[in-house]
């Protein structure tokens, strides 16, 4: 038998882990230098109440990302947590419905955001006239995290033991009882995950929002007010080459708020895996 | 006197037919035990008598099962049949939360909301399976923490607790060690005074051991069914008496 | 029994029971709404403007110059600006992606792991936004330094899509790999095979609809990018002659003139967004198509 080249193996074994060390390098590299470029510009002034082209506040804009953030999710998680009941709960297998429902969830997770923003500008603002809004934006961002949310609620939901929906309905316990005493309890930790990385895709997005929810700099007065998220800002600044510092600094308190997040969201799923072992 | 009478069933999962033509009486305050090997359509048949088989995807059920002479298949709120009819599982299965919210989960399902009351309720259903006395001060513990013997016993105290008049149980000591097992055997014993109980069971010495009346299944039809003691000192069915001596199953 | 069928409480619950099912249901229905709606706006918005100027002319069109009397509306420099970028970003990022991906599945210790998993989550988070600022400050003047060129280049947006297609590259290669049965190894083992040979040569082949899935998956994030292309990528509407031209993309087209774009001009760039969502539709239902087979 011809023995197995040694040398090819070698070669094999090394670009595997030069691949995987230029991953991990790109990302720690891109991190630090955010983080150190960025931290050092992060001023008191850039917190002042009031946006001014002096100051280049960045506080309007966090507030705004909060109003954002809220709203979107008050639209999309009862709207994505509800499908994902029917689709777990209450859809036979097979069913005609269910399947239109998963491809144009699917479809959904697919489009790019700048196609979000454009049907956003078509339908919420101009269609329906709410103008650059919030609302219009947070309309807009429902849409593309709804998939997302749908996905982790069914996933969450189907991880929950029959046995516990077959000892409920052996009680005589109605349907909606078994779900929301029962079923959905055990299934909170695993749709909180989906929830928190909605909350990562909100803040991060940018191009679904230029057009929908505009790039006011004021302080959002209502949610007909359009406003600029933390996001839209910084790609404001960075098209005004004078705000670099800004930048780095907008760029820094994404990145810690984003990868916050989302490490806290894996930290939940994890957290859920383990109490379900 | 009958609890249950069963004439003409036929059970279908899709087009497979995984019960014929089962015609059975069951008496009141009575245990009766249901044996037979794997897959014969015992536990499927127990799951009919309280219609959790309506759960399952394409299961159809022909024929007519009638609870003190109503035909549960017509007619009947399924909530209110399975509050009559209670059940226990194979594998102990309580909720995720303390033992008291466990027993009051179905009195609470069924509209009672006074502290009081369900406080009576969880000590009388917990008395009543023998659990008390070991678990009184640890009410607000959570049950997934009690050992598998103690689960299945809250399971049975919660299915007492919407005070049924049935209680189903399948294959109970299964999952279980054989000092919990006897335990729960001496229970079921008990809980004969107050309730019909229909056991699946593997185990013929178990069945032997609790049950008046024995049901013999294989390949979906009941072969043969009588006293107990009949069944076992001499089976009238030559299949019957071919399980029971271990030849098969 | 205490509760009998004509009770009042009987009735209400059976009433919740039924609302929120149809409710639940209208919930589920959501997305359908959603995508439906999608769907004519775009089209009725930018279809119209594709007839007027002549679908030809349109898709094939060389030249795009909204200003000049008579417009021309010819987005095939977007389309290939689109095309070539995202084939740079495959170029970069899946031969890395997968064999970070077969590293992590196969290969690295347990602790390595730790490390790797979520540093590969944090890629994935980082908003678009962050990328393309960071391809502004550090890949741009790179290229620029090493080319003595304008860094505002096909091959800066490559690079940067390359390392932003990475997550997903790596999360549905490694799922693909892991779903390899443990026995094909196993039995490439017994031939004598080496252990990396037996990756390489056994277990990639074996998840290659997987992997393949990555791949266009990597597609759809890299065509559909849009911030971080429009700092990177130069942005100028014309046919690239080599990987250090700037260009610019569909997405880029779109979010670039909206500001000042009215009528014809502004449907264009809506047609522009009905191309993309035509591209992406494709790549969904290569996907879909990939995993029926894969079943």
């Amino acid at each position: 038998m011809k023995p197995i080249k040694k040398p090819l193996g070698h070669f094999l074994a090394l670009i595997t882990k030069a691949a995987a060390a230029t991953t991990f390098l790109v990302m720690a590299f891109l991190i630090l230098y955010i983080l150190i470029n960025g931290l050092p510009h992060l001023t008191p002034s850039l917190f002042e109440f009031k946006y001014t082209t002096k100051n280049v506040s960045m506080f309007p804009a966090l507030v705004s990302t909060i109003i954002m953030t809220a709203l979107s999710l008050i639209i999309a998680v009862p709207l994505g947590a509800f499908a994902g009941i029917y689709l777990v709960e209450y859809a036979k297998k097979g069913n005609r419905t269910v399947k239109v429902v998963r491809v144009t969830a699917e479809a959904l997770s697919g489009i790019p955001s700048i196609v979000y923003g454009l049907f956003g500008m078509m339908f919420f603002v101009t269609y329906l006239k709410w103008g650059n809004s919030i609302l219009a934006g947070a309309f807009t961002l429902s849409i593309m995290v709804l998939p997302l949310i749908m996905r982790t609620t069914e996933e969450a939901l189907k991880s929950v033991p029959d046995s516990y929906r077959e000892g409920s309905f052996g009680l005589g316990a109605g349907r909606l009882h078994t779900i929301f005493k029962v079923v959905l309890p055990s299934a909170v930790p695993g749709i909180l995950a989906g929830v928190i990385l909605s909350i990562g895709r909100i803040i991060g997005e940018t191009a679904a929002l230029i057009y929908t929810a505009g790039t006011v700099t004021e302080m959002p007065q209502n949610v007909f007010s359009s406003a600029r998220t933390l996001s839209v800002h910084m790609w404001a600044l960075t098209g005004e080459s004078l705000h670099k510092n800004e930048s780095y600094a907008a760029g820094v308190v994404l990145l810690i708020l984003v990868v916050g997040i989302n490490s806290f969201s894996a930290f939940i799923a994890k957290k859920f895996i383990k109490e379900g072992k | 006197m009958n609890k249950f009478s069963i004439s003409q069933l036929y059970l279908y999962y899709d087009n497979f037919c995984a019960l014929t033509d089962i015609n059975i009486d069951i008496e009141d305050k009575n245990i009766t035990a249901f044996i037979g090997p794997s897959g014969c359509g015992k536990s499927t048949f127990l799951k009919t008598l309280n219609r959790m088989n309506d759960l399952v995807d394409g299961c159809k059920v022909t024929g007519e099962v009638l609870l003190d002479g109503t035909n549960i298949y017509k007619d009947v709120d399924t909530n209110l049949l399975r509050k009559r009819v209670g059940m226990v599982f194979q594998k102990p299965n309580p909720f995720p939360m303390s033992v008291y919210d466990n027993i009051a989960y179905g009195p609470r399902a069924h509209g009672v909301k006074s502290k009081a009351m369900l406080d009576e309720i969880v000590e009388k259903s917990l008395q009543s399976a023998a659990i008390w006395d070991e678990l009184k001060d640890r009410l607000r513990k959570p049950a997934l923490a009690l050992s598998g013997g103690q689960q299945q016993r809250i399971c049975i105290a919660r299915a007492v607790a919407v005070s049924p008049e049935v209680l189903l149980m399948d294959e109970p000591t299964s999952a279980l060690d054989p000092i919990s097992t006897s335990k729960i055997e001496d229970l079921v014993l008990e809980l004969k005074e107050k309730y019909t109980i229909i056991i699946v069971t593997h185990n013929m010495q178990q069945a032997a051991r609790v049950s008046d009346k024995t049901a013999f299944f294989l390949l979906g039809e009941l072969i043969e069914y009588g006293n107990t003691n009949d069944i076992f000192s001499m089976p009238t069915h030559k299949k019957t008496e071919g399980y029971i001596s271990g030849r098969f199953g | 029994m205490a509760s009998d069928k004509g009770d009042p409480g009987q009735k209400s619950q059976k009433f919740w029971e039924n609302f929120m099912k149809t409710l639940f249901f209208i919930s589920a229905l959501t997305s359908v709404i959603a995508v439906f709606l999608i769907c004519i706006f775009l089209f009725a918005g930018g279809i119209p403007a594709m007839f007027k100027i002549g679908l030809f002319e349109f898709i094939f069109g060389r030249k795009w110059a909204p200003n000049d009397v008579p417009p021309l509306f010819g987005i095939l420099p977007m389309i290939m600006g689109s095309i070539y970028i995202t084939g740079g970003a495959i170029a970069v990022g899946v031969p890395t992606g997968i064999l970070t991906a077969a590293y992590m599945a196969r290969l690295c210790p347990q602790n390595l792991y730790r490390v790797l998993k979520p540093a590969v989550g944090v890629l994935a988070g980082i908003p678009s936004i962050v990328y393309g600022f960071f391809g502004m400050v550090v890949i741009v003047p790179l290229v620029s330094q090493v080319f003595s060129a304008n860094g505002n280049t096909i091959l800066s947006a490559s690079i940067l899509l390359g390392i932003m297609i990475l997550p997903t590259v790596i999360g549905i290669s490694e799922t693909a790999i892991r779903a390899v049965p443990e026995s094909y190894y196993e039995g490439s083992l017994a031939l004598g095979a080496s252990n990396e040979w037996s990756i390489f040569f056994v277990i990639l082949p074996a998840a290659k609809s997987g992997i393949l899935a990555a791949v266009i998956l990597g597609v759809g994030r890299a065509i559909g990018e849009t911030m971080a292309v429009i700092m990177v990528a130069g942005g100028q509407p014309r046919l690239p002659n080599s990987i250090l031209d700037g260009v610019r993309t569909l997405t880029a087209n779109i979010v670039t003139e909206m500001p000042y774009a009215a009528d014809l001009h502004r449907e264009a760039l809506i047609a522009t967004g009905v191309v993309l969502f035509v591209f992406i539709l494709i790549i969904n239902l290569l996907v879909a198509l990939l995993k029926r087979g894969g079943n």
